[in-house]
């Protein structure tokens, strides 16, 4: 069992945790992904590692409610435990294998959409601890979806936040900022990092093609196992499949194949539906359509 | 009593069995197995033994169930085998023990498979468990993998007095018998939990969650957490694909993601959280014992299930047995039939997939006749779900993290066959990870060679 030491709710959909997961605080490096189970009859999810500590053996862990899985991981206090906890999962971010003196010469941007925050946290971390600031931006759509400001604040060069609808700081998307910042500010990039939704890293992509300046994507994909071997992370970048376990999650984001991630990512959106029914409305629901087996 | 025939073992009836996971054979009570191991004729030169990958006293153990001493018939095996009750329903032992049986030349083999199950059985039901060893030599091993070949190597190494922990990626122990053969095959509270708990009941430990490679490198294991030696048995994971068009479609799985859904996740129980695809009319690409069991799964959740396989029912590298039962329970076989294509909606569905008719041509390496598509003969089949079953290779995440370990050009770990020695010092290992995907018990005999290999190399260090 691995015990939960800190329970925070950070938006209605976004959920924290501090996990004793010895095993995976000693090894983890930014990147990286853990799979969690809940329970008995819980699923394998896939979470981001947002932060680690070596010496007490935590992990930091974000999880943002899709499902009905998610949503009973999202119910859990401090005292609970996860009955899994795998990792660290995953190659980790290419600059932590790189030579420092290489990493030094290179001028970061961060694009974090939403709950990609989390990931994007420990990277920036990373290079903060290394003596390098890297500028971040973090977007969501409104002010109570943006998480991790006050953390980034201490780590980043600088930090940008913006809204879609411009109830915080600025209105605007991730791409507006990336483009003001590039074309009005004269900053120069070396490298990209975009996570978020999937619809943010391809626009965010699309622009960084053109303004071009090499991104590094993140990618979510459905999983079971997460060592590679069900394939059903399966992703196409470069025209070649890969899967986003083993081989990623983070992959050159000119590569990657947008269309058909989003595709895949819904593959059981409508049982996750039927799950999620069923868990709001417990033994009050009496199925009816048919297929979730709540009329069983 | 015909002495020539196997005493026949009950199963649950075809149709009734078609709609649940329950156990499809139900073995042999006392009196059947009494009757059958009375046809063993004792031999000297006993060649079934020659069969056994582990080497079992077959005739040794068959005498003592004539005798109805069930008990010492399961101490005779458990001195070869820690997995008797799996053993005795998944092996091939047409091909191997039974192959080889002097009563099989005029007539039927003796039923030793299924007579090993019962005794297996037998065991567990009057909670007959192995004594772990009276005295520890101190020494250390760590194994990587818990499925058959991690499990024997395990066992066998924990009885000579070695402290063993395996180390298991997976939140469950078991591997490929856990995650990849089903609950009607062989159930998993039942059969495989049971013998699991008799590794431990040696004083085996089993630590789940650590992926090896990941969590912790074989290097950190030898030099920081004070292992004298490591046995790789992380098995052959990693699925293939056809590389089609459309097989990155909603609806294409390897068989090893829908079989990991049901079997290891427990998907066909609304119990669990874990969703799987609900089909209407499912393909599964490949001929072999993995395409049979994703087969065989699909039609119980509910799905009219085809097999494709590209060359004809003579070529299938499936059990006999298993395609006999696939057949009585209503999967059609669709032979000397390849996918071209898979035929995506505009939603990124599966609809279909376009398929081409096969002819046998000259043999090919394998000794096989080399399928040969007859030009102009595609058509299309409607689908809404496709499971491709086509082999597994080994994982690359042990072999890349580890230096000075040797792989081939299939990314199987080198390995001498009768010890298990690879190219690392202290390091050994075996089963699929070091042949490519195979069976069970060929994993349990490479454990086996391992735990020989470790005992030599840690008696004279």
């Amino acid at each position: 069992m691995y015990q939960i030491t800190r329970a925070e709710r950070l938006t209605d959909q976004i959920y924290l945790f501090d996990v004793v997961a010895k095993r995976v605080a000693s090894s983890c490096l930014p990147g990286q992904f853990v799979i969690v189970k809940m329970d008995e009859v819980g699923e394998r999810i896939p979470l981001t590692i947002c932060d680690y500590n070596r010496e007490t053996g935590e992990i930091t862990i974000v999880l943002q409610t899709v499902g009905a899985s998610t949503m009973k991981m999202a119910r859990l206090q401090v005292g609970d435990s996860f009955m899994d906890v795998t990792g660290p999962l995953g190659m980790p971010s290419e600059f932590t294998q790189m030579p420092l003196e290489e990493v030094r010469q290179k001028k970061f941007l961060f694009v974090a959409g939403g709950v990609g925050s989390a990931p994007v946290y420990p990277q920036v971390k990373w290079l903060h601890e290394k003596g390098i600031d890297a500028d971040v931006i973090i977007g969501a759509r409104n002010k109570d979806l943006i998480i991790l400001e006050e953390e980034m604040e201490k780590v980043a060069g600088n930090l940008y936040v913006t809204t879609d609808d411009g109830s915080y700081v600025r209105k605007g998307l991730v791409t507006d900022v990336v483009k003001d910042l590039v074309e009005n500010q004269g900053k120069h990039y070396d490298i990209c990092v975009a996570i978020g939704p999937m619809i943010m890293m391809k626009f965010v992509t699309l622009l960084t093609k053109e303004l071009n300046i090499p991104t590094i994507v993140s990618l979510n994909p459905i999983m079971v196992d997460g060592t590679g071997m069900c394939g059903a992370c399966r992703v196409t970048v470069g025209g070649q499949v890969k899967f986003a376990c083993v081989d990623g999650p983070e992959f050159d984001g000119h590569q990657v194949n947008f269309e058909e991630a989003m595709k895949r990512q819904q593959m059981y959106k409508t049982y996750e539906g039927r799950a999620i029914l069923k868990l709001q409305e417990g033994d009050t629901h009496h199925g009816g359509c048919g297929y979730c087996g709540g009329d069983k | 009593m015909d002495v020539l025939k196997k005493v026949p073992v009950r199963e649950q009836d075809a149709k009734v069995r078609a709609t649940n996971f329950d156990e499809v054979c139900l073995g042999y009570n006392e009196e059947e197995a009494v009757e059958e191991a009375g046809r063993c004729i004792n031999c000297k030169n006993a060649r079934c033994i020659q069969g056994c990958p582990v080497a079992i006293n077959i005739p040794g153990f068959i005498e003592k169930v004539k005798n109805g001493q069930f008990e010492e018939a399961s101490k005779v095996i458990g001195q070869s085998s820690a997995l008797p009750a799996v053993c005795g329903r998944v092996c091939p032992q047409e091909s191997q023990c039974e192959g080889k049986c002097i009563r099989g030349i005029k007539g039927e083999p003796i039923s030793i498979g299924k007579l090993e199950r019962f005794v297996a059985d037998w065991a567990r039901e009057h909670d007959i468990k192995p004594e772990p060893p009276k005295e520890k030599n101190g020494k250390k091993v760590a194994i990587i993998g818990s499925g058959p070949a991690g499990l024997t190597c395990a066992g066998d190494l924990a009885k000579m007095g070695y402290d063993v922990t395996i180390f298991e990626a997976l939140h469950k122990a078991g591997g490929v018998l856990v995650y990849g053969i089903p609950e009607f095959r062989l159930p998993k509270q039942g059969v495989v939990q049971p013998e699991i708990e008799n590794v431990k009941a040696l004083g085996v430990k089993i630590e789940t969650n650590v992926v090896v490679g990941r969590s912790v490198t074989i290097d950190e294991l030898l030099h920081e957490e004070g292992f004298d030696a490591v046995f790789i048995g992380s098995g052959a994971g990693l699925p293939k694909f056809m590389g089609i068009p459309g097989e990155n479609a909603n609806g294409v799985f390897s068989a090893n993601e829908y079989l990991t859904r049901s079997n290891l996740m427990k998907a066909f129980d609304d119990n669990y959280d874990t969703p799987i695809a609900v089909s209407k009319k499912v393909a599964v690409v490949g001929g072999g014992n993995v395409a049979m069991d994703a087969a065989r799964t699909a039609l119980r959740l509910g799905a009219e299930v085809h097999i494709v396989y590209r060359r004809s029912e003579e070529e299938l590298p499936a059990r006999v047995e298993e395609v006999h039962h696939a057949k009585e329970e209503g999967i059609i076989f669709d032979l000397l039939t390849n996918p071209k294509e898979i035929l995506v909606d505009e939603n990124g569905w599966v609809k279909g997939m376009t398929c081409v008719r096969m002819e046998l041509g000259e043999p090919d390496a394998s000794g096989r006749r080399r399928p040969v598509e007859i030009p102009g003969s595609e058509f299309d089949l409607e689908l809404d779900t496709v499971i491709m079953s086509l082999g597994t290779s080994p994982n690359p995440l042990i072999s890349s993290t580890t230096e000075g370990l040797e792989t081939n050009k299939w990314h199987c770990i080198v390995a001498d066959e009768e010890k298990g020695q690879t190219t690392k010092e202290g390091v050994y290992a075996g089963g699929d990870a070091v042949t490519g995907a195979a069976t069970v018990i060929l994993a349990m005999g490479a454990g086996k060679a391992g735990a020989k290999g470790i005992h030599e190399y840690l008696s004279n260090r």
